[in-house]
């Protein structure tokens, strides 16, 4: 059945890949800053305000943890809502801990008998199975697309470490230079973005406050990347910040023909 | 009850040192706990460190914190980013979150000289012998003396008083809380 509304959104959600991504993925963790053995809870959502639980839940099948010395940690008590989803963690070990939602998938438009196709549906997850055997390898108007996604929050307990930092190389992702966990309001923050494990200039990068419910305005901070792949800020406020940058290239394995990195993570900034 | 307000025993022992020339350099250092009107009232955890003119920290002269109850682990041992694990009183060390910053978290607890129990209201005289355990040799500089207090169902606060080292004789150097600190006063000898 083809009704001509579901196909006009349809076409208008492959047509603005990123305007139409009005839904920001989040982590919220509930301290950043905290103590070896120390809990730690996270909620994990998209909504379109940053950390107002009124959308849908994160899947945590992607979920990524890592420890300080770079070892893979498994969350305690995951659950998934209808509003958010959320796990515990125990920081057993010194340091800092990358806590990340990485997806890296396919997705497929193309028409069949005049009919607008795609994979995956709309809500599914990619797969390379499911890919191999629903998208054909030949159609009309078949377009491939790459998505590499990236996630993120920081936690860290006593003192900041950087072994849970290293960049994997793959999409786009923060590199810390003022560090991701003693961010401060009185003191300029500086980051860098790697795609693919190297700097990347003129990127725009955009951040967000937490609050926007109780403003009148999202009032978001726009910065954009030097030649080192680098941006410095000041953060306005204390409080939680969602930081948030896309990449749209050619840079596709084939048989993708266009790739989006898109890259958020959850920063806490205290009061002096 | 031990309170080991300032006596004017001790003021009067400082100024005796004050005069005496081939003392070692000391701080002497007064902090007054507010009493406050306040329905639910715990004593405030304290931290009072010294930093550099560029902020790193010298170190901690006097952490003030609930004490770990015997058989609480593994509370008060090692790091305090690993006493603060427990749920015994070292869970709340980082709400001092300038001194968890500058070197706090990194500090062994319980510290030789250094940790104790927290503090009643009141003033609480603390003398610091260049040299001695919490405060090793001071090289000439600016330095910073900070006083950070935090209270569980209560606020947050930090003083802290800029000072010249060596100090010129008998300087003393005050600064004023708002809320969680009375007066601080600090006097330079050597």
């Amino acid at each position: 059945m083809s009704h001509p509304l579901l196909r006009a959104s349809l076409l208008l959600s492959l047509s603005l890949p990123f305007a139409a991504q009005a839904h920001k993925a989040w982590l919220e963790p509930s301290k950043t800053v905290l103590g070896v053995n120390q809990w730690v809870t996270v909620d994990a959502a998209a909504s379109t305000d940053p950390f107002v639980k009124d959308h849908n839940p994160q899947r945590l099948d992607s979920l990524e943890i890592t420890a300080p010395d770079g070892s893979r940690l498994t969350p305690e008590n995951p659950v998934t809502g209808k509003l958010r989803s959320s796990f515990d963690l125990q920081l057993a070990q010194a340091g800092t801990y990358r806590i990340a939602l990485v997806s890296n998938g396919l997705s497929a438009s193309w028409e069949e008998n005049g009919q607008r196709k795609m994979w995956p549906p709309r809500g599914q997850p990619f797969s390379a199975e499911g890919f191999a055997k629903e998208v054909p390898a030949k159609a009309d108007q078949l377009k491939v697309l790459a998505s590499q996604r990236r996630v993120e929050t920081f936690v860290t307990a006593g003192k900041p470490s950087e072994g849970a930092l290293k960049p994997s190389g793959v999409g786009l992702e923060l590199q810390p230079i003022s560090g991701v966990n003693d961010l401060y309001t009185d003191e300029p923050a500086r980051f860098r973005f790697l795609l693919d494990g190297k700097p990347v200039a003129g990127l725009k990068v955009e951040l967000i406050a937490d609050g926007v419910r109780y403003r009148n305005a999202v009032n978001e901070i726009e910065r954009t990347t030097g030649a080192d792949g680098s941006f410095e800020l000041r953060w306005p406020q204390p409080g939680l910040y969602w930081l948030s940058a896309t990449v749209v290239d050619q840079q596709a394995p084939a048989p993708a023909s266009e790739r989006r990195a898109v890259y958020s993570a959850t920063l806490e900034v205290l009061t002096p | 009850m031990r309170t080991p307000s300032l006596s004017p025993m001790t003021l009067a022992l400082g100024g005796a040192l004050l005069s005496a020339p081939a003392i070692a350099a000391r701080l002497d250092l007064s902090v007054q706990i507010p009493q406050l009107e306040v329905a639910e009232y715990h004593r405030p955890y304290v931290a009072v460190w010294l930093e550099r003119d560029d902020r790193s920290p010298v170190g901690t002269l006097a952490l003030w914190y609930q004490q770990p109850k015997k058989g609480d682990k593994p509370a008060g041992e090692g790091p305090a980013g690993m006493a603060a694990g427990a749920e015994g009183g070292g869970k709340w060390l980082p709400d001092l979150r300038q001194w968890w910053r500058r070197g706090g978290r990194e500090l062994s607890l319980p510290a030789d000289g250094v940790s104790g129990a927290t503090r009643p209201v009141g003033e609480h005289a603390l003398s610091l012998v260049e040299g001695g355990a919490a405060l090793k040799a001071l090289p000439a500089g600016n330095y910073k003396l900070l006083v950070e207090a935090a209270r569980e169902e209560g606020g947050r606060e930090l003083l802290e008083i800029p000072f010249q080292w060596p100090a010129a004789a008998g300087q003393t150097l005050k600064a004023q809380g708002k809320s969680e600190l009375g007066a601080v006063r600090l006097a330079l000898s050597r």
